[in-house]
């Protein structure tokens, strides 16, 4: 496949309200920098995150999703992150099962003090999708920007 | 068998154990068998049918049936119990107000697989010594009883009835089955092959949602598909999006209690291996967080519904079989 070098992926990050998010919170008050091609959404819980949102996205135009969560052991609901391993791990599966490109979904673990890892993880997701080039496998032709 | 089933059923509803049962009945072609309820010895006498065509799971139509005044009676092969007795679990059916008789399993016919072998102007098939003689217009014709089962009954998963209060015939064991060869098959090309596999497969799909609707696991008063919202409601896809999104979201909300009855691959007009996702996901659950029959009993819980400190992390994906 031809790589094109000024191809911009947009990348959808489901962050937990209480790690995750605070971890991206402070990898910008310490000046860290990470891609723009990067859309945080806020959720209470990596929980919350119900499969069709990540389809969704993907529909919606989306080249990479990645869901950051607390810690195992950490959630602030106390289990919610057990759940979203299993579910995520299957879900990743499947969309593996189907032959969608499996570097473009990935979950990871990020706690509210670990702005330096939001930065890095962000960036080397970032890489790894624009690696992969523009989604085609699932996307809605209907919803491509001309 | 069919007799017997006539006999016991009658001798219920005569002594007001049960006021209805619920069976099959044949269409408008010896092999167009539906589900039926029936309230009467008459209604039983002339139109209750069990044959090598009956493979409707009826356990789906015992939520609503439960949900009236009275006891049923249903007849329940194998495959059936597995999930009654998950609708039973996730108390979607009333257990005191249904009498199970277990009946033997299949394997049951597939008349496509009989119009595949160009035979048309089918009247009767009957079975002789594990050889089908087919009574059509324009003569008698022969194939081989095991060339024409169902998918779903080749790679039978068990004969055993995991729950009855009486059985008709006998009680068979769990089978050692080859179910998951295909998955294998499909887990071992590369991602482009699989792509292309499943592109080639959900592009028939006409959304003429059969699949949910049999489903016995689909048991939702409103289905997420129904609601305009969610942007692939009930209606011919558009995209090739939209069949990508209603298989993997309907497989995904039955994971962990798909009981692997193979109705969705069955009743889909356009040969879909439906199963294949659900089965996909069975595969999955038993290598990750160890070996579950949803269906199996009623106590133990989903494997979605739990959780294990030392579960594997979603990298275990790409950690895998081929790219």
């Amino acid at each position: 496949m031809q790589v094109n070098e000024n191809f911009e992926p947009v990348i959808v990050a489901f962050c937990c309200n209480w790690c995750s998010y605070a971890g991206a919170d402070l990898s910008g008050t310490n000046r860290l920098n990470y891609p723009t091609n990067v859309k945080i959404i806020r959720v209470p819980c990596s929980c919350r995150v119900n499969p069709m949102f990540i389809l969704r996205a993907f529909q919606k135009g989306a080249d990479g999703v990645i869901i950051c969560g607390c810690h195992p052991g950490d959630c602030h609901y106390t289990s919610g992150n057990y759940f979203t391993r299993r579910r995520i791990t299957l879900l990743y599966s499947m969309l593996d099962f189907l032959g969608i490109e499996r570097n473009r979904t990935r979950l990871e673990w990020v706690s509210a003090a670990e702005g330096a890892k939001f930065a890095a993880t962000m960036q080397q997701f970032t890489e790894d999708v624009k690696a992969l080039g523009p989604n085609r496998r699932l996307e809605d032709l209907r919803c491509r920007k001309q | 068998m069919q007799e017997a089933m006539i006999k016991r059923a009658k001798e219920l509803l005569a002594d007001g154990s049960v006021d209805r049962v619920i069976g099959w009945k044949r269409g408008e072609f010896a092999y167009d068998i539906t589900p039926a309820v029936f309230t009467t010895a008459e209604e039983l006498d002339r139109d209750f049918v069990c044959d090598d065509f009956t493979a409707a799971n009826v356990s789906k139509y015992l939520v609503k049936e439960t949900q009236k005044e009275g006891k049923i009676l249903a007849f329940l092969k194998p495959c059936d119990t597995y999930s009654f007795n998950q609708l039973v679990k996730e108390h979607r059916i009333d257990r005191e107000k249904v009498y199970v008789i277990g009946i033997e399993g299949g394997p049951k016919l597939d008349i496509e697989k009989i119009k595949a072998k160009g035979i048309t102007g089918i009247l009767s098939v009957k079975n002789e010594d594990y050889t089908l003689k087919i009574e059509t217009i324009y003569g008698t014709q022969t194939m081989p009883f095991y060339e024409a089962i169902l998918g779903k009954c080749a790679s039978c998963k068990s004969k055993k009835h995991v729950v009855f209060d009486e059985l008709i015939g006998e009680d068979g064991d769990v089978l050692d089955s080859n179910r998951f060869e295909m998955v294998e098959k499909l887990e071992n090309m590369t991602a482009q092959e699989r792509f292309d596999f499943w592109r080639d497969q959900l592009s028939k799909c006409i959304r003429c949602n059969a699949c949910r609707n049999v489903c016995p696991a689909c048991t939702c008063e409103n289905c997420v598909f129904d609601n305009p919202k969610s942007g692939i409601d009930n209606k011919a896809p558009a995209d090739s999006f939209e069949e990508n999104m209603f298989h993997i979201i309907r497989a995904f909300h039955v994971a962990g209690r798909c009981t692997d009855c193979g109705e969705c691959s069955r009743v889909c007009p356009q040969h879909i291996p439906l199963h294949l996702l659900n089965r996909k996901f069975i595969k999955d659950i038993n290598e990750l967080y160890g070996e579950y029959q949803a269906g199996a009993d009623t106590t133990s819980r989903a494997p979605l519904n739990t959780y294990d400190k030392n579960d594997c992390e979603p990298s275990v994906v790409h950690e895998r079989g081929v790219e």
